[in-house]
């Protein structure tokens, strides 16, 4: 589907602070270590995009990489 | 507490910010933020020869490079202090550098997630409400003594599994490490072995009665051989969470409430707009963040095209960076709703504090049991805040008035 956003949690640079399970709690997960995952394979439902953007731009570590296909 | 620095031979006024910066100065104490903007002017990475010789970086970037960077920039000194004697106090993992970092960090996680947080949040609460109670008829009170302090100690003694009631021994040792000790090497070494040998009882107390709390998860951790960890590092690591988890905490929440104290229109914004909370504790943490850490420049590198030379100290200033205009619009005026706020005050990088969900917690929570009570409040012009010098900020007498409960 053209315009379809995907987001993908660096994990070499993930360090916990998560605020992207704070903004999109719909889009990330946390393991035990309180470090942070994509949802599933990391598509983005079209009314969670704003979401999405707001996460990877409140990422300290710009951990989280967003893109459209 | 001490309302001001008492000016010692190696700490004559500062006359030159840029080449001489002091932030055990009075004046960076009272008001730090035109301090770091005088310098970041001037360079990325400034240097002093106090502290035995200090570099601080001023911008986002420089902070980010020197916190990122593990090999030339060790963690086996935190602290800026104008003595340097031999290490003694290892407190892991924040004194860690890799490859010994990675396995004392990871032990600590899992008790500090956000869904470990949302366990502690109603006794968190309760703890409010209780300090609340015992001032709101009086129409007045220093909220630091009577209220911002007290949330974090119950807090973390709870999760530590030590008697929320000693409260008043850990601020007393916490002042005299992070306050009195920076100049005071007697003070500093027997608020330690104060409270190495308390924790070094509860430690004994549980040999044969291992519980859930924090004390516990220390003493059942093995390492990678099977072996349990070793006394130092169990008692090293306790006193880090104490410290770590009540100066910090009890300064950022004392800042919002300063702010909010004196800012009529965004008290009113968040009793109007409650779910504007989160998005407010992340910019009440960028504009007021509490804390300051420190590296050892191990060998000689160029951060921010800056020469930094080993022997030296850092300040690594994350509010400093937090503040920096090239990443923060409006960086100098705290914007409640702002929506694009990558802060650092939790650090950056492998070092990134531990304690962050619970100081969320803590912060949030004291702020909105505080606003559904005293909604109304402003700083009281008949007293004065006053600031904690060295190396986290906050207000240490917080005199406020609000109305008398009906």
């Amino acid at each position: 589907m053209p315009g379809q956003l995907r987001i993908h949690v660096n994990q070499d640079k993930c360090q916990g602070h998560a605020r992207c399970k704070s903004l999109a709690p719909e889009l990330f997960d946390l393991d035990e270590y309180g470090n942070a995952h994509e949802v599933g394979d990391g598509t983005v439902p079209a009314r969670l995009e704003d979401k999405a953007w707001l996460a990877k731009n409140n990422c300290p570590e710009i951990a989280i990489e967003v893109t459209e296909e | 507490m001490s309302d001001s620095a008492p000016v010692t031979p190696e700490h004559p006024p500062v006359l030159d910010w840029v080449n001489d910066f002091d932030h055990t100065d009075p004046r960076w104490t009272e008001d730090p933020f035109p301090i770091w903007d005088e310098l970041r002017a001037a360079s990325p990475v400034v240097h002093t020869d106090r502290f035995l010789g200090c570099y601080m970086p001023t911008t986002y970037e420089a902070v980010k490079e020197i916190a990122y960077d593990t090999d030339h920039f060790s963690s086996r000194r935190v602290i800026v202090r104008d003595i340097r004697p031999e290490i003694t106090n290892r407190a892991p993992p924040i004194t860690s550098d890799p490859p010994e970092h990675k396995p004392a960090k990871q032990l600590l996680l899992p008790p500090f997630t956000p869904d470990a947080m949302k366990k502690l949040e109603p006794r968190v609460r309760a703890i409010c409400n209780e300090l609340i109670d015992g001032f709101i008829a009086d129409g007045q009170c220093d909220a630091a003594a009577r209220y911002t302090k007290h949330v974090p100690v119950r807090a973390i003694a709870h999760m530590l599994g030590i008697p929320e009631k000693d409260g008043d021994l850990f601020i007393t040792w916490i002042h005299e490490i992070l306050e009195l000790g920076i100049k005071d090497d007697d003070i500093l070494m027997k608020a330690v072995h104060e409270m190495t040998a308390y924790f070094a009882g509860h430690v004994a107390q549980r040999k044969n009665n291992l519980t859930d709390d924090l004390i516990s998860t220390l003493m059942k951790a093995r390492d990678k051989t099977g072996q349990p960890l070793s006394d130092d590092h169990v008692l090293g690591s306790l006193r880090l969470l104490l410290i770590a988890g009540i100066d910090t905490t009890w300064s950022a929440i004392g800042s919002s409430l300063w702010h909010l104290a004196k800012t009529p229109a965004d008290r009113a914004r968040l009793v109007k707009e409650p779910e504007l909370m989160p998005t407010a504790i992340e910019e009440l943490l960028r504009a007021y963040s509490p804390v300051t850490m420190a590296r050892e420049v191990m060998k000689e590198t160029v951060i921010s095209g800056c020469p930094v030379k080993p022997g030296n100290m850092v300040l690594l200033s994350f509010p400093a960076a937090n503040r920096d205009p090239a990443v923060f619009a409006e960086a100098d005026k705290v914007v409640i709703d702002r929506q694009e706020n990558r802060h650092a005050a939790f650090g950056l990088g492998i070092h990134r504090c531990v304690g962050s969900n619970l100081a969320r917690m803590e912060m949030t929570v004291a702020i909105e049991e505080w606003l559904k009570r005293i909604p109304d409040f402003s700083l009281d012009p008949a007293g004065k805040v006053t600031w904690s010098e060295g190396t986290v900020r906050g207000p240490r007498q917080l005199p406020l008035l609000f109305k008398k409960a009906a």
